[in-house]
């Protein structure tokens, strides 16, 4: 996913030359090509996440484009107040590339987990906050962010991750993408969840239960038009989401559907609210947390009385 | 010559006065804190926007402008002052300043049409975008400088010290940071509450060339201005060294007008000695 990403901003970058790449010493391997071709434009800050975002604010005042690539963890939290501050206060042009959403980083550990990174950017005034669900959803919402004007945290997973899209689909910031339409009930994800999200309906289809699958690639601004409609046709709404169950893309659409005076069945699925206190690779995590496309629609038979 | 110098000097001196009596009543009829670390940069601005800034009043946003970022927002009503002054707005915005529904903050948010470069108010942020800039400028072929007022207390944020290790590796000699260094922070003297010292040999051990002045004396700052860079292909910080309240006596040295405004009996006081 990251790798497309920056594969499509080295496109976009031979003819725009106001686009800056930063990094906070990340990304082994990943920029090699970008610093070729641009080094003027691609800047290695060292391990100083402040100083990247304020850099970056200070290109962004100077009529430059500018992405900055860290961890997600790091990149959300360790700078946050110069992410408030410099960039969504300003509103300037400064795009955040978070790697590892939600559980990547697997062995890694609790450090480098973002599961708190959507909420804590999505209650920032000015800023947009999109997660792509695989290479395809990435590579149209490189494309979508160099047109954008203001900050955007942009939450990519590291490599691999099973495409769900065959050819890039065309997606619009702040608009959510129907992946599949079905009946009566409505399965939500937003980033690196859409495979098993893509797998929980397959499973439910298979038990004749007819889902609608959408990629809610932008969590803010949230697409209320989309959630409208699914109000009007589901008498159940599922969210999906590798991140905590506080703030992420469910309490999102919760609030939504609230307002809008959804009656039907609601539930999230997604991280516990706590520092996990288990070792393992992502599959592995995910299977404890009951992430996996099975614990999920098995969850979903369970609300809708399915035996 | 050297009496136009002169000549040119006493005016300065005169305007400083009218910005301090300025600052001191946005103080006194908005009851705003920050009047110890406002009076303490006076000079220093008046230097800069009269003298040593390429600026031009009438067009704020200029591209090829030097750059002036109050990485100490708190000083502002300094700031503010000083653009009225130099014309880069008119002076009744200054009636705005701390009130509902008024024109101005007690912390500058950005508005380049008024002069105003970049928001700031938490300390720290400051240097590290006028790094960015002077990146941009460089990447521009742009001959314009960036210029950060930094506090003293501000010395103690590490993003400073981020900010000050990538300049010197990028060799920015366009970019030149002033610390204010009045040796009083929010809560103390600087000495006891973390001793900056040796604040040149830091700079210096991080790759910047360094000079120190009597922020209070004109001759100094345009004097230092002039010999940008200090060190060749290297960014420039000048220590400034201030007094704290500076101009009004009873004010000066004195932590408690980090916080204070003045009443009826000490505004009246203090108009009385800016007068002479």
């Amino acid at each position: 996913m990251r790798t497309t990403f920056i594969k499509t901003l080295e496109k976009v970058a031979a003819r725009d030359d106001s686009i800056f790449l930063l990094t906070a010493d990340l990304g082994f391997k990943l920029f090699d090509r970008f610093r070729d071709a641009y080094s003027e434009r691609f800047i290695n800050v060292g391990v100083a996440e402040a100083n990247m975002i304020g850099i970056a604010a200070g290109l962004a005042l100077s009529g430059k484009n500018v992405y900055c690539y860290s961890i997600a963890p790091f990149l959300t939290m360790r700078c946050l107040e110069q992410i408030r501050i410099d960039l969504c206060y300003q509103n300037l042009n400064v795009k955040l590339l978070g790697i590892g959403g939600g559980l990547v980083y697997g062995l890694e550990g609790t450090t480098h987990h973002a599961v708190e990174d959507l909420a804590i950017m999505r209650s920032l005034p000015n800023m947009t906050v999109v997660a792509p669900g695989d290479k395809r959803e990435a590579e149209a919402l490189a494309n979508e962010s160099v047109r954008y004007q203001g900050p955007i945290y942009i939450r990519l997973s590291k490599e691999g991750g099973i495409q769900v899209h065959k050819t890039t689909p065309g997606l619009k910031i702040g608009k959510g993408f129907i992946v599949k339409e079905g009946a009566g009930l409505t399965i939500i994800t937003a980033g690196n969840l859409l495979f098993t999200s893509k797998s929980v309906s397959d499973i439910l289809e298979s038990k004749n239960v007819k889902t609608t699958l959408i990629s809610m690639h932008t969590i803010k601004p949230l697409d209320i038009k989309l959630l409208e409609r699914c109000l009007k046709t589901s008498k159940a709404i599922f969210t999906i989401e590798e991140h905590s169950i506080v703030g992420g893309l469910g309490s999102a659409v919760a609030e939504v559907l609230l307002e809008l005076g959804y009656k039907g069945i609601f539930r999230r699925f997604g991280l516990p609210d706590r520092y996990g206190p288990y070792i393992g690779k992502t599959e592995y995590l995910r299977k404890k947390y009951r992430l996996t496309p099975k614990a999920i629609a098995n969850s979903i038979l369970r609300v809708l009385n399915y035996k | 010559m050297a009496q136009l110098y002169k000549e040119e000097i006493n005016e300065y001196r005169e305007i400083a006065k009218q910005i301090r009596r300025e600052i001191l009543s946005m103080a006194y009829k908005s009851k705003s804190p920050h009047i110890g670390s406002s009076l303490s940069i006076v000079e220093i601005l008046v230097a800069l926007y009269f003298k040593c800034l390429s600026i031009s009043p009438d067009a704020p946003q200029d591209e090829g402008r030097d750059r002036f970022i109050l990485s100490k927002g708190h000083g502002c009503p300094a700031l503010y002052a000083t653009l009225a002054y130099r014309g880069v707005f008119s002076k009744e915005i200054l009636s705005g300043f701390a009130v509902n529904g008024g024109t101005l903050e007690q912390h500058p948010s950005r508005d380049i049409k008024r002069g105003i470069e970049v928001s700031t108010g938490s300390l720290g942020h400051g240097l590290s975008i006028g790094v960015g800039m002077a990146l941009a400028a460089k990447y521009n072929r742009a001959n314009y400088r960036v210029i950060a007022l930094l506090s003293d207390g501000e010395m103690n944020e590490g993003s400073v010290w981020e900010a000050a290790m990538f300049a010197a590796h990028h060799k920015l000699d366009n970019l030149i940071a002033i610390v204010d260094y009045n040796e009083l922070q929010a809560l103390g003297r600087t000495n006891e509450v973390v001793n900056l010292e040796p604040l040149a040999g830091k700079w210096h051990s991080f790759g910047w060339g360094v000079q120190e002045i009597d922020g209070h004396s004109f001759k100094e700052i345009i004097n230092i201005f002039q010999k940008i860079p200090f060190r060749q292909q290297k960014p420039s910080v000048i220590i400034a060294h201030t007094i704290k309240g500076k101009g009004v006596s009873f004010m000066e040295g004195k932590l408690l007008w980090h916080y204070r405004h003045p009443d009826d009996e000490e505004y009246k006081r203090a108009l009385e000695e800016l007068s002479r």
